[in-house]
């Protein structure tokens, strides 16, 4: 780690000029094994490094900041990158709150987000792992009859950002997962069903209990309907629950408010959502595979509340939105690898636990929708006005218990209003690749489309 | 090879991009980036291994090979040499390489964009206009003697608008992309398209909930043939197929789709988003016919799937970049023309929903269930289109849809988007004429 660090700070001195200067060096080691029929059907190793470069150039009405990047650390490569992110500086409009972070003063949380053994399992023990797991859906229930992709996955991340300003950060990260679906079949149709485990390193991994996930999710879809239209509450279970706290963050990014991309603006003081509901952004809370000791920046994170109790408190900001709104960056940049440039972002959403368990939401809710899986977000949801209609599967809640599945529906309402209509939320939670840990939640006055 | 490979493949490129965006009418991001490198793949029995790296000296390349190599542990070993076929070259097809452009004249675009999206009216708010270009070279080279080199020159034009008023906020959007160079961005086209995006905003400050449950939809041509990329184009590539994932699989032959339903993967459509003078395994573009008449015909094939059957690849392998395995992908997807009138159909409908813009899809291929996403559509009543409607997904099972073509016009036209697969994101291109269908799920907020 601090190898990078020093290489970033190489590359710094030999940038400087009139100009600051910040560099954002990245590298990785990925692995990634995909079992079929017992055997391994693609094995991929491989390491890579980048560098993401922005210069910024003060002028009478403002800055200008051009960016570039290169996919290597090759000398020539970078030198060229400097020269680029320089031109592009010059068409930038200047502007008076474009500048890049400077130290605050906030100490940056001591995390342990690394586990030296992603690196030193051998291969064979990671191969192993994909095909145990494929093993075990197949032999696990009859009615699985294939198994498209057995996966076992793991990285390790470094990445050090330096800048004329002041600003030195460096961070590391390892992970590893395994995925798995199953397709089921009873003699009619076919219904797919996920299971997965993450963790910071192979020997987190819980095989057996992705196995059993992706069967039963599958096998108990099987002989699902699609029922005619109705309105009711709908149950949104921790995976489903976190994609929709995900969007969510999307619209308290400070990014999207100065924009006027989010309904939330000029809302700060106003009741948004229900009494259950605080949402929160903790990137130093490490049970988050997400969570980082510093941002997209190099300011240290921060736990920020966006809704407390239902009140709406603030938005998570980089330094240009945060200069925008009047304020100070909350430690939210996040970037997109090498090629991205800063931008505000949550990366650790969690909501404030409630008292009782799933179980127990279905029994208080009665009679809904119990929401499993999500198909069509990207397309179906539109966080600018809020619309929400996305594709689901899952099963009826009848006198508060999981009856029938069912299959081919949507699930409609409004972000804005699904807010307001939370009426439990649950107290369990589930630490999940992403930007947002998952709880049940159930909302109600959903619009559920069929036949 | 030295290892016991029974294939091997070494694919090197060296791409550069560029992009800029303007928002809030400041020029708030111009980037330039360039990524070098090589992925190495070695196939022995049913196991791909692959390694990539941008080290691209003698002892890299050897380093992936190695990496690559190791699934063929207990191997032969020795060493195989391979009889390379002369180098065929693609030149780019591109008029004006995005390289030979002013950074100026690529503001003023995106500028006049800014202009013509505003002068629609106060209630536009926003407008961001995004501009980038690619240049993607690559030389593939393999173990049965392939040895090809492509230039490829993408370029695309986004406007995104947003339109405020009482009923909050409404977003639209327009994208212009193809496998050209900037002659593709002409000051006309990109005043089309901020104009497109700002009246789609406008429109839908008005818009009410999408109804929900089925009725019959038009769907206009362009983007509509998204619908056929989810109902059955993934459906069709043969990685699905082989692994039995696919409710198309063993369907050859067999009537899948109402008889009007002729649909073509065709990688040779010149300059659209989904060009691909050849493929990246070095398997030249070409066109496939997948449905004919409604009878499915063949499926979409990369390497790797169709030697397992004894076949040619259909040149459909592709891969986002060098550090990605090639997989089976579609290119310009789309549904031949009919004998309909696109006004006659519309007036023909009673009662249903016009989707004048597509944004997107999902589906699952073992299950055949999808979803699209309309983001500008109008109710139809009584043969009018009439109200505008909210955002909202359709879903319905792709088998089952494709039957339910009841008429298609010839108004035929093509629209670019993204298509994303197993984390991999390639351009494709959609293509279709006005058509209906009998009946489909609208996934809307109203009762």
């Amino acid at each position: 780690m601090s190898e990078l660090i020093a290489i970033a700070e190489r590359i710094l001195e030999s940038a400087k000029g009139a100009e600051e200067v910040e560099l954002y060096v990245a590298s990785g080691v990925d692995t990634e094994v995909q079992a079929y029929q017992g055997e391994v059907e693609e094995l991929t190793t491989a390491s890579s490094t980048g560098i993401g470069i922005r210069i910024l150039r003060d002028g009478p009405s403002g800055a200008q900041i051009g960016t570039a990047w290169a996919g290597s650390l090759d000398d020539q490569a970078v030198e060229n990158a400097i020269k680029e992110a320089r031109e592009n500086a010059r068409f930038a409009t200047e502007d008076e709150f474009t500048a890049f972070a400077r130290p605050d003063g906030v100490a940056a949380a001591t995390l342990a987000l690394t586990d030296d053994t992603v690196a030193s399992t051998p291969l064979d023990e990671k191969i192993a792992m994909a095909i145990e797991l494929e093993r075990l859906v197949r032999s696990g229930d009859s009615r699985v009859r294939q198994v498209d992709s057995a996966n076992y996955s793991d990285y390790v991340a470094e990445a050090a950002i330096v800048s004329t300003t002041g600003i030195r950060a460096s961070y590391a990260r390892t992970g590893a997962y395994v995925s798995v679906e199953a397709i089921a079949n009873d003699g009619n149709d076919d219904q797919t069903g996920w299971g997965l485990s993450a963790g910071r390193a192979p020997r987190d991994l819980d095989i057996a209990k992705a196995a059993a996930d992706a069967i039963r999710r599958s096998t108990r879809m099987l002989g699902a309907v699609k029922p005619a239209s109705f309105k009711c509450t709908a149950v949104f279970d921790a995976r489903t629950a976190a994609t929709l706290f995900a969007i969510i963050g999307g619209a308290l990014s400070g990014e999207a408010v100065v924009r006027g991309r989010s309904f939330f603006a000029n809302r700060i003081g106003e009741v948004v959502a229900a009494p259950s509901f605080t949402l929160f952004d903790d990137p130093t809370d490490a049970r988050h595979f997400s969570a980082s000791s510093y941002d997209g920046e190099g300011l240290a994170c921060r736990r920020n509340v966006m809704i407390d109790r239902g009140e709406l408190k603030g938005f998570v900001y980089d330094t240009v939105s945060a200069r925008r709104a009047g304020t100070a960056s909350t430690g939210s940049a996040v970037r997109g690898g090498i090629a991205g440039s800063p931008s505000a972002g949550c990366r650790a959403l969690q909501l404030s636990p409630g008292e009782i368990d799933q179980a127990e939401i279905f029994r208080r809710v009665g009679n809904g929708v119990f929401v499993e899986s999500l198909i069509g977000v990207h397309s179906g949801v539109n966080p600018v006005s809020g619309d929400f209609s996305v594709g689901v599967t899952g099963l009826m809640i009848r006198d508060g218990e999981l009856a029938e599945p069912i299959r081919e529906i949507t699930v409609a309402s409004t972000l804005q209003r699904m807010l307001l209509d939370v009426i439990h939320v649950g107290n369990d939670i589930e630490w999940l690749p992403g930007s947002a840990a998952g709880q049940t939640v159930a909302i109600e006055n959903i619009a559920v489309s069929g036949s | 090879m030295g290892r016991g490979g029974e294939f091997a493949e070494v694919f090197v490129e060296d791409r550069t991009t560029s992009s800029a965006v303007l928002d809030q009418r400041r020029v708030e991001e111009l980037s330039s980036g360039r990524d070098r490198g090589a992925g190495i793949r070695v196939v022995v029995g049913e196991t791909t291994g692959f390694a990539h790296t941008a080290d691209l000296s003698e002892s890299g390349l050897l380093g992936a090979a190695r990496a690559a190599a190791a699934v063929a542990r207990g191997g032969g070993g020795g060493v195989r040499e391979v009889a390379l076929g002369e180098l065929n070259t693609y030149p780019s097809r591109a008029t004006v390489q995005p390289g030979d452009v002013e950074k100026t004249r690529k503001i003023e675009l995106m500028r006049h964009a800014d202009d013509v999206a505003r002068s629609e009216g106060p209630s536009i708010t926003q407008v961001s206009v995004a501009l980038g270009d690619s240049t993607r070279r690559f030389v593939v080279a393999n173990s049965e003697g392939v040895y090809a080199a492509d230039h490829q020159v993408r370029t695309r034009f986004n406007v995104t608008c947003i339109a405020s008023g009482d009923s909050g906020m409404q977003t639209g959007y327009r994208p212009i992309a193809g496998t050209r160079g900037f002659e593709l961005l002409t000051p006309d086209a990109v005043g089309e398209a901020a104009q497109g995006a700002a009246r789609q905003a406008i429109t839908k400050l008005d818009a009410r909930p999408a109804p929900s449950g089925d009725l019959p939809v038009v769907l206009a041509g362009g983007s509509g043939g998204i619908l056929f990329h989810e109902a059955c184009g993934h459906g069709l590539e043969a990685d699905a197929i082989l692994k039995q994932a696919s409710v198309y699989a063993g369907k050859v032959g067999q009537q899948v789709a109402s008889p009007l339903v002729t649909l073509v993967d065709d990688g040779t459509v010149d300059g659209e988003w989904g060009y691909l003078a050849v493929d990246d395994e070095g398997r030249p573009g070409a066109r496939n016919v997948l449905i004919e008449n409604g009878i499915l015909t063949d499926y979409m094939w990369d390497y790797l799937r169709s030697r397992k059957e004894g076949r040619a690849s259909s040149g459909n392998g592709r891969r986002q970049s060098y550090q990605h395995l090639p997989m089976v992908r579609m290119t310009n997807t789309y549904l031949m023309g009919g004998d309909s009138d696109a006004d006659e159909i519309i007036a023909q409908t009673s009662y249903g929903v016009y989707v004048a813009q597509l944004g997107g899809g999902q589906v699952n291929t073992a299950t055949g269930d999808f979803v699209f996403g309309m983001t500008a559509a109008f109710m139809i009543e009584n043969g009018q289109i009439t109200a505008p409607l909210r955002d909202c997904n359709l879903i319905g099972n792709g088998p089952e849809v494709l039957q339910r073509v009841d008429a298609i016009a010839g108004d035929f036209s093509m629209t670019p988007g993204t298509c994303g697969k197993n984390g991999q994101s390639v351009p494709v291109g959609c293509g279709q004429a006005t058509m209906r269908l009998t009946g489909i799920t609208i996934g809307g907020a109203a009762a």
